[in-house]
């Protein structure tokens, strides 16, 4: 697929040669095609088909393999940073987008890829296994794959009968777990902003006066979860035994652990969960909007949806889809995530982080 | 046939004017021309306009200069004392430290923070009256972790190179060791402290994760805000008024920086000469010193990819290192395959920086004066810019024909090699514009042709720092991590900092534990591979004794 280096050097002396006469700034008004030097792909309808995913996407090996011997259709992966980074890249590229169908914008991002019309609407027909509560957007421009969920994770060996593990929000303010809770910085981090939408769901308009509280308790706040987790909490040698998380992390403490252990160390406090839901779309400007759809079907197929626990560590979207035995036996999943509205979301956001950063910083 | 000869010279100078300039216009001018035009498209100007009237940013461009400044200046003053030691002092192991120096370099920010805080919680340091947890002190702390390495090596390679006579002279003349060292030495170091500095500062300007992890949540750069505006609120206008105020200042501050090293500087030789030897106290200061600023961060990283299990139950092991093989179920390739990637990427970085650079730093020592100092200012600029600015730029520039290169591998060694060739240049161009000029009129007088002067004189002395150079942007690439995540990359091509970041992304004690060794296995593979490239530029300057 790619042309030789030594070729490659040729192209860009040439290339160099034509932006010293001045040619550098024309603006490219080239339409969809793929003539570039760099691939060459027949311009067939059902032609191999890119996906464009976030740096956590991961499938086990042959899966996509299995797409491809059923319809003949290659699958190209293009990772492109984290859900923040893919969505403003695909905002960016629009109209002349990278691949063909991405996968794992999430509902605190999906409204602001929306409003960019990033996506072709199709509503696959696997779309019926999954439950009401996922299909967060009626005119199907993207399609419910995973969800996971955000919530409160505590260190199990620090708490006994004496001082029991938190089991709500409101047990954070108490002064019984002062100085034990970790968070992200929602303006940074994108658990950390979940966390915030969790207590917003939870408290309405009270939810100034209860990070007040968790301020008043002692919460420290990290940019990222990288830090909070492997840095402030129990798990990674710090000292505080409560952390924002995912519902998903006891089963990776067993998974991962060195030496193996048979239960996690680690609890987490279901009633403080904010779920979210990933999803995958069409992007608007395909050659390939065939393959697009099979490949969406596909996502949603029971070989592809019994995959996603173990590889990236979240629940499949298809009701009908077996879990692997370690996440049946160690995830405690919320009866009641918190869920708020893509669009309140998106409308809200900027001033939610904002009136947070005054409250819990300044 | 003398018309073919002067054609053959012609094209040569034409191309090392085209490769550097080419290579600049495609994919820096370009891309981040594209990306400014688009945010300003979108009220990047109005944002732009009513920025001095915030406070916010006041505070954020006032902080964001002067832990800059305060940065470079401590890095400035922890190295002198090894950069002398390295250039005016012989010992065994010398090659080694001078190698393992540039070692913080490559590592990924995340893991740095990580070692300062279990460094400063041993230490007594993480709260109380003396914290630096999340403080102004851990930032700069970290600053000087990571860019001492700069200061020591590319002042210490052109103190080594600088004549030692006048010196003898003003001692015999009389002249204290001090007063030698100030009316001597200082004046004649300048423009290698100068380039240094410019580095260090450019790097701390633009710092980002050190500011993030160890800064904690209420510090914030130009770089960091821009950030957070273009990727998490996805907020391009405003993204771009501070990408603006962020290039016109890196812009000034170039200038100036550049001025100050053009200072003439005489007597770099290319003959080695014997050094005294270090006396022990000497030795032990220096290297105390060195122990404590690089090797405590490094020596918790090495603890913690050696140790399995927690708490009481932690146990000494090589396990870390024997899953650096094995594909998690997590990732696309194991970590071992991202080294090799890496690798490959670096080498091919390396070249493309030591080529651009070293023409370009032909072209700004013998070049026309216009063209000099556009080179010497354009050259350096990518140092001094977003990563969000040049990735996002690529991303929308680079699309179309003639060159879609947005999914092409070889965008991230280009984007690596954009960083390097500042270091190649500050490394060349102090010391191809110290070169005695007695040294080349002698050997014309003795009948040398110019391109034999250029051969014998002029390389022998500049492959040292074209080793140097060509060495840091193999560690730079490495590490890099800002300008690679924005670039899309097919999953077989991951980078080992993109891996290490992947393994830091999920709870559990193997994968960090993996994560800490693979940070420690690409320190060995840049010490290793600066003892070997530089060791290239040393046999090169070797025959500049005959």
């Amino acid at each position: 697929m790619d042309i030789q280096p030594p070729f490659r050097l040729f192209v860009v002396a040439v290339a160099l040669t034509a932006a010293a006469c001045g040619g550098a700034y024309e603006p490219t008004s080239v339409p969809l095609s793929s003539g570039g030097s760099g691939t060459v792909e027949a311009p067939s309808p059902t032609g191999p088909v890119t996906l464009i995913t976030h740096d956590s996407f991961w499938i086990s090996e042959g899966t996509l393999e299995e797409f491809t011997a059923d319809t003949g259709i290659e699958v190209v992966l293009q990772m492109a940073g984290d859900t923040g980074q893919m969505v403003s890249t695909a905002i960016l590229t629009a109209g002349d987008p990278l691949g063909d169908v991405m996968f794992g914008v999430d509902n605190t991002f999906l409204q602001r890829a929306l409003d960019a019309d990033l996506f072709e609407a199709y509503e696959s027909p696997a779309l019926v296994g999954v439950p009401e509560p996922l299909r967060l957007d009626p005119s199907h421009r993207v399609t419910p794959i995973d969800f996971g969920d955000v919530c409160v994770n505590y260190w199990i060996d620090r708490f006994d009968d004496e001082n029991p593990v938190p089991s709500t929000l409101a047990d954070l303010a108490d002064p019984a777990y002062a100085d034990q809770l970790v968070v992200q910085n929602p303006e940074t981090s994108s658990p950390g902003l979940a966390f915030l939408l969790a207590t917003i769901a939870e408290y309405g308009d009270g939810w100034e006066d209860y990070w007040a509280a968790l301020r008043r308790n002692g919460v420290v706040v990290t940019s990222g979860w990288e830090d909070a987790y492997h840095g402030e909490f129990v798990s990674g040698g710090g000292d505080r035994p409560i952390v924002v998380s995912y519902a998903s992390s006891p089963p990776a403490e067993v998974i991962y652990a060195d030496p193996p252990v048979d239960t996690p160390p680690t609890g987490v406090a279901t009633n403080t969960c904010f779920r979210q839901v990933e999803f995958a779309g069409i992007l608007a400007g395909t050659e390939h909007r065939v393959a697009a759809e099979l490949l969406v079907d596909f996502l949603l197929s029971p070989a592809f949806q019994e995959d996603i626990p173990l590889s990236m560590f979240v629940f499949p979207a298809l009701a009908s889809a077996a879990l692997p035995q370690a996440f049946v036996d160690f995830v405690q999943l919320p009866d009641d995530p918190h869920l708020l509205d893509p669009a309140e979301i998106e409308a809200n956001r900027n001033a939610w982080t904002e009136r947070w950063t005054e409250i819990v910083l300044r | 046939m003398g018309t073919v000869r002067e054609l053959v010279r012609a094209s040569a100078r034409v191309l090392c004017v085209a490769i550097p300039a080419g290579f600049l216009a495609i994919f820096f001018l370009y891309p981040v021309g594209s990306i400014l035009v688009r945010g300003i498209g979108v009220g990047g100007l109005e944002r732009l306009v009513g920025l001095p009237g915030r406070g916010s940013f006041r505070g954020v461009v006032w902080f964001t200069l002067w832990q800059a400044v305060v940065s470079t200046a401590l890095a400035v003053l922890v190295a002198w004392p090894g950069a002398h030691l390295l250039a005016r002092r012989r010992f065994r192991g010398r090659a080694v430290l001078r190698a393992a120096a540039t070692v913080p370099f490559v590592l990924p920010t995340v893991v740095v923070g990580g070692a300062f805080l279990a460094l400063f919680e041993r230490f007594g340091l993480s709260d109380g009256s003396l914290r630096l947890t999340r403080t102004v002190g851990a930032i700069l702390a970290a600053h000087v972790f990571f860019n001492v390495a700069i200061v020591l090596r590319t002042v210490g390679t052109f103190w080594e190179g600088l004549d030692t006579r006048p010196e003898e002279q003003a001692r015999v003349l009389g002249a204290t060791p001090w007063q030698a060292f100030r009316w001597v030495t200082l004046p004649r170091l300048w423009p290698a402290v100068a380039a240094a500095a410019s580095i260090v500062f450019l790097f701390c300007f633009t710092s980002f994760g050190v500011i993030l992890i160890l800064g904690g949540p209420t510090r914030a750069t130009l770089e960091t805000e821009i950030w957070r505006h273009a990727v998490f609120r996805g907020d391009l206008a405003s993204a771009t008024a501070l990408a603006v105020v962020q290039l016109v200042a890196v812009l000034a501050m170039v200038v100036v920086a550049n001025a100050m090293q053009r200072r003439r500087a005489v007597g770099q030789v290319p003959v080695r000469r014997v050094l005294p030897r270090a006396s022990s106290r000497l030795l032990v200061g220096n290297l105390g010193l060195m122990a404590v600023v690089l090797g405590m961060p490094i020596a918790v990283l090495v603890e913690r990819s050696l140790t399995t299990g927690r708490g009481p139950d932690a146990a000494w092991s090589v396990r870390n290192y024997a899953a650096l093989a094995d594909r998690v179920d997590l990732l696309p390739i194991s970590a071992l395959a991202a080294l090799r990637n890496s690798l490959l990427f670096a080498v091919v970085a390396a070249g493309l920086a030591v080529l651009v650079g070293g023409l370009a730093s032909l072209v700004v020592v013998h070049g026309r004066r216009t063209t000099s100092r556009l080179f010497d200012l354009g050259l350096m600029m990518p140092l001094g810019a977003s990563a969000v600015t040049v990735g996002f730029g690529m991303l929308i520039a680079l699309d179309g024909p003639p060159l879609d290169l947005r999914s092409s591998r070889w965008l991230v060694p280009v984007a690596h090699a954009l960083i390097g060739v500042p270091f190649v240049m500050r490394t060349v161009v102090p010391t191809l514009r110290s070169i005695d000029h007695r040294l080349r009129e002698a050997a014309a007088v003795l009948g040398a042709s110019p391109a034999r002067v250029r051969r014998d004189v002029d390389l022998p002395i500049a492959a040292r720092a074209l080793a140097v150079g060509g060495a840091f942007s193999f560690a730079v690439s490495l590490g890099e991590f800002g300008a690679t995540s924005f670039l899309p990359r097919h999953p077989d091509r991951l980078t080992a900092p993109l891996v290490l970041f992947r393994l830091l992304g999920s709870p559990g004690e193997a994968l960090r534990g993996q994560a800490m060794a693979l940070s420690v296995v690409l320190m060995v593979l840049t010490a290793a591979s600066v003892l070997v490239i530089e060791g290239w530029g040393r046999r090169g300057s070797v025959r500049g004794d005959l």
